[in-house]
């Protein structure tokens, strides 16, 4: 019997009786990350590691939940699970599951670059690994966190000295703290959208080295703020509340910000290309140091990215999930249909 | 090259008119000459001619970044742009290059003169030279596709702002048919009258659609003519020759050799600007009788026999060698006639006669009549107005008469390029005729971006077949085509063709059963083809 299988509930472990990262309600699931399309409502028990367990009861609530540290093993019936860091938000995992000798894993969504906060991405050797591949096409390269550091401080520090806000769009959870690290304290205060605040509030009293942060009220005074750095969802960027901060300059956080059409039709003055998802040097990398000869690829341009591996000499498939990678478009201005009707706020890092 | 990068960042960066006009202002103050010339050269449509295939370049680009053909095809499609698919593929530059803009258009030229291994291995070593962005835009160069969202009038603004001329000034010296090759920075935007080169047009002025009649205001301030359906054009007789300027700016002179003869009743030191049209004798022929003598540089004797053309001249700008463009319109309207009104039948001029009216009401009426006339609305000028530089609301309206319509059932989809890949913003769209579905026109345009979004979603979920990259969708989606004209055309299935064909609304409310039919087109064709 296969160590995993695929169902219309998710990725599920015969020999443990459960599921990875499940769409639907299960009685045991096993969490990658906080993120809302691979942790959702309605599980009976839930598994995690101990860094992802505060943002996960701070979205899900009073749910029976678990943890796990790092590399620490579990015997779940016929199964060996443990979790390893994937780089994608804080607390984030991928999941090495062990049948009889046999190793599956799971990586759920990942990064190999270290982005400063969460626990650098480390391969796992695997027989078998079933890899996001949201961005699984060769003209998505990331630009280096130094540069990034570079490019976003000096656009705020070039708006903060013409005495203008500058509106950056993340998502809240990894994004949104990602940014704030990078930020040069000394060119003004940060602002944030109170999605943004809560989840950083929650890293924060976990320990993460976070600036401190304001929280957007509507009796905060602005003008003593002028020229400040605003953190805000993609979403709320276009909203009503982003208008009183009057002729502000925006920006995006987000991978697609590497093509000009995409970053265009965005319609915000920068867009930088920073994502919390691996890169094509990154995914082959990743899957050239599990070892592993069997790679399933799921949520992405998995077409595309499985016919290259294939010719690179892999038994490669493709799995069809409902993780959503990361959306060009925020909820609230993308059309219904395109987008999982069940992802919630946050869906789609 | 990489100011001019930063140059194309900012210009990419905003919408905003003003910080475009900064951006180029202030790069005009600073950039080196022959950069700035060239600059205004690319932005005007003055782009080095391509000599290297896209073929080629892609074959060079995959092969440097160690990919598969297929895959390079596959990032294109979802790219949308060569230049762009080439410069993010290709791995990160090894080397270092600070040079100019005009290096590297020199060195193109010099590596399109040399054989096909120094040219690739020359290609390379620039791409392994520059970084990203300057990278696209070396290749965007190469491809000869060079094009930014700066419009004619925007750039004329920022260079009288960084060279401190009237725009109107800067609008004329940009004109013609120079070329970096042929002049410099000093002599394009310095050197004496702008209009010591004879061929030089002016820029021409431009209408914009009335929308409310009400805008006029008194009907005694304004002049009425038919809005003709031909080419713009603006005939030249100085010094000995004649020159003919499309609006374009292509000039087009020997394309239509008719106007030649222009020189026989006309004096030299005369600028007149009209609608070439194919003209039958009496009245103007369809834009389509026009169509084949567009694209030809020669035109063969037969061609000229069934499709010769004339000059509905409607305004003149030049009388004896003096700029007369800020005369009043009435006052260039009285010259224009006493100019053409007693040629005889063989002169290639005509003059464009005015419509009479009293009031508005009667220029609703005859705006009604424009198709039986052969035109496509009516043109209303400000008797007191001056012959203005570009787009200007209220001197000159255009009126054009309410589209053709047709709501008809899309049937194909394809993904659009650049700002709209990702997208699918091509359609084909067909009628009923019986229980079939007759294909009778494309569409690309008329829908807002939240429109194609909406659209491709639906496109994604409800794709019956794929060919290649064209989607054979469930016929479900009714749209309201509207289009100028419509002709007898053996070559389409549905027999016949469109004229600007567009999406006027998507018709979400209408069942396709209620779509027009194949009969309904042939009744159009019948009362307007």
């Amino acid at each position: 019997m296969s160590v995993l299988t695929f169902t219309d509930r998710g990725i599920y472990c015969p020999a443990g009786d459960f599921y990875v990262d499940p769409w639907r309600p299960v009685p045991r699931a096993l969490i990658t990350h906080g993120h809302s399309d691979h942790a959702r409502n309605g599980m009976g028990h839930y598994l995690s590691t101990d860094l992802a367990a505060p943002v996960m009861r701070h979205r899900l609530g009073d749910i029976d939940l678990e943890v796990v540290a790092y590399a620490e093993t579990r015997q779940i019936g016929g199964a060996r699970v443990s979790f390893h860091p994937a780089g994608h938000v804080p607390g984030s995992a991928q999941i090495r599951i062990e049948v009889g000798g046999e190793v599956w894993v799971v990586s759920g969504d990942y990064k190999v670059v270290d982005d400063g906060l969460s626990t650098p991405w480390e391969p796992v050797r695997c027989h078998a690994f079933i890899s996001e591949c949201t961005f699984g096409l060769p003209v998505f390269r990331w630009t280096p966190q130094d540069e990034l550091r570079e490019q976003i401080n000096s656009w705020w520090a070039g708006n903060a000295a013409d005495g203008r806000f500058s509106l950056l769009g993340a998502y809240s959870l990894g994004k949104a703290q990602r940014v704030m690290h990078l930020l040069d304290p000394a060119t003004g205060p940060i602002l944030t959208h109170g999605a943004a605040e809560a989840v950083t509030q929650v890293l924060r009293d976990q320990g993460l080295p976070l600036p401190p942060t304001i929280r957007v009220t509507p009796d905060l005074d602005l003008k003593a703020h002028a020229g400040a750095m605003v953190v805000a969802t993609p979403s709320a960027l276009h909203s009503t509340w982003a208008r009183k901060f009057g002729p502000a300059s925006t920006a995006v956080a987000s991978g697609w910000m590497a093509l000009r059409g995409i970053r265009r039709r965005r319609g915000t003055d920068r867009g930088f290309v920073m994502s919390d998802h691996a890169d094509w040097p990154g995914l082959n990398q990743a899957i050239r140091e599990t070892g592993a000869q069997r790679i399933f690829v799921t949520h992405g341009y998995t077409a595309a990215f499985r016919r290259w591996l294939e010719e690179q000499g892999y038994d490669a498939g493709i799995v069809s999930t409902d993780y959503a990678g990361e959306e060009v478009f925020s909820q609230d201005e993308a059309p219904k249909d395109i987008i999982d009707e069940d992802a919630l706020d946050e869906a789609g890092e | 090259m990489r100011d001019f990068a930063a140059l194309y960042a900012r210009l990419d960066q905003t919408t905003r008119t003003n910080a475009k006009v900064a951006a180029l202002a202030d790069y005009f103050r600073t950039a080196p000459d022959a950069d700035k010339l060239w600059t205004v050269a690319l932005f005007s449509g003055r782009r080095p001619r391509r000599t290297i295939t896209a073929t080629a370049l892609r074959d060079w680009a995959a092969e440097k970044a160690g990919l598969p053909l297929w895959l390079f095809e596959e990032s294109h499609g979802i790219v949308g742009d060569l230049s762009e698919t080439i410069s993010l593929i290709l791995p990160p530059p090894t080397q270092d290059s600070d040079q100019p803009l005009s290096h590297w258009i020199a060195r193109l030229r010099e590596l399109s003169a040399m054989p096909e291994p120094e040219r690739k291995a020359g290609i390379l070593e620039a791409w392994d030279s520059l970084p990203g962005p300057e990278r696209f835009l070396f290749t965007k160069l190469l491809t000869g596709s060079f094009r930014v969202g700066v419009s004619q009038t925007l750039m004329t603004k920022a260079l009288a702002q960084a060279t401190e001329q009237p725009e109107a000034e800067v609008a004329h010296r940009l004109m013609g048919n120079w070329t970096p090759e042929t002049t410099t920075w000093e002599g394009l935007l310095h050197s004496g009258e702008a209009r010591d080169d004879t061929a030089r047009p002016y820029p021409f002025y431009l209408a914009y659609q009335l929308e409310d009649p009400a805008d006029l205001g008194d009907a005694k301030d304004w002049f009425a003519e038919r809005k003709w359906d031909g080419i713009r054009g603006q005939l030249i007789l100085r010094e000995g020759k004649h020159h003919l300027w499309s609006r374009g700016e292509d000039l087009i002179t020997d394309r239509f050799p008719e106007l030649a003869r222009a020189i026989d009743w006309l004096p030299f030191g005369t600028v007149l600007d009209g609608e070439i049209l194919a003209w039958d004798g009496e009245r103007p022929m369809t834009f389509n009788a026009l169509q084949p003598r567009i694209g030809r540089k020669t035109v063969p004797k037969s061609l000229l026999a069934t499709a010769p053309v004339v000059l509905m001249a409607y305004d003149i700008l030049e009388q004896d060698g003096h700029d007369i463009r800020l005369a009043p319109f009435a006052e260039r309207r009285r010259r224009l006639e006493a100019l053409l009104t007693d040629l005889p039948v063989e002169a290639p001029l005509r003059l464009s006669p005015p419509v009479r009216f009293d009031t508005v009401d009667d220029l609703r009426d005859e705006r009604l009549r424009a198709r039986e006339e052969g035109a496509e609305g009516l043109m209303l000028k400000r008797l007191a107005s001056p012959y203005g530089n570009g787009r200007k609301k209220g001197d000159w309206w255009k009126w054009k008469v309410d589209p053709l319509i047709i709501d008809a059932v899309m049937i194909y989809a394809q993904s659009g390029s650049g700002r709209r890949a990702n997208l699918f913003t091509d359609f084909t769209f067909a009628v009923k005729n019986g229980n079939e579905l007759v294909p009778f026109t494309k569409a690309y345009s008329g829908l807002t971006d939240a429109e194609f979004r909406q659209i491709t979603a639906w496109v994604n979920k409800h794709t019956v077949q794929k060919f290649g990259p064209v989607r054979q969708v469930e016929p479900a989606q009714v749209f309201e085509i509207g289009f100028e004209g419509i002709q007898a055309s053996p070559r389409h299935k549905s027999g016949v063709a469109l004229r600007f064909p567009r999406m006027l609304r998507w018709r979400k409310d209408k069942p396709v059963n209620e779509i027009n039919t194949l009969d309904d087109l042939k009744e159009l064709l019948a009362a307007h083809g």
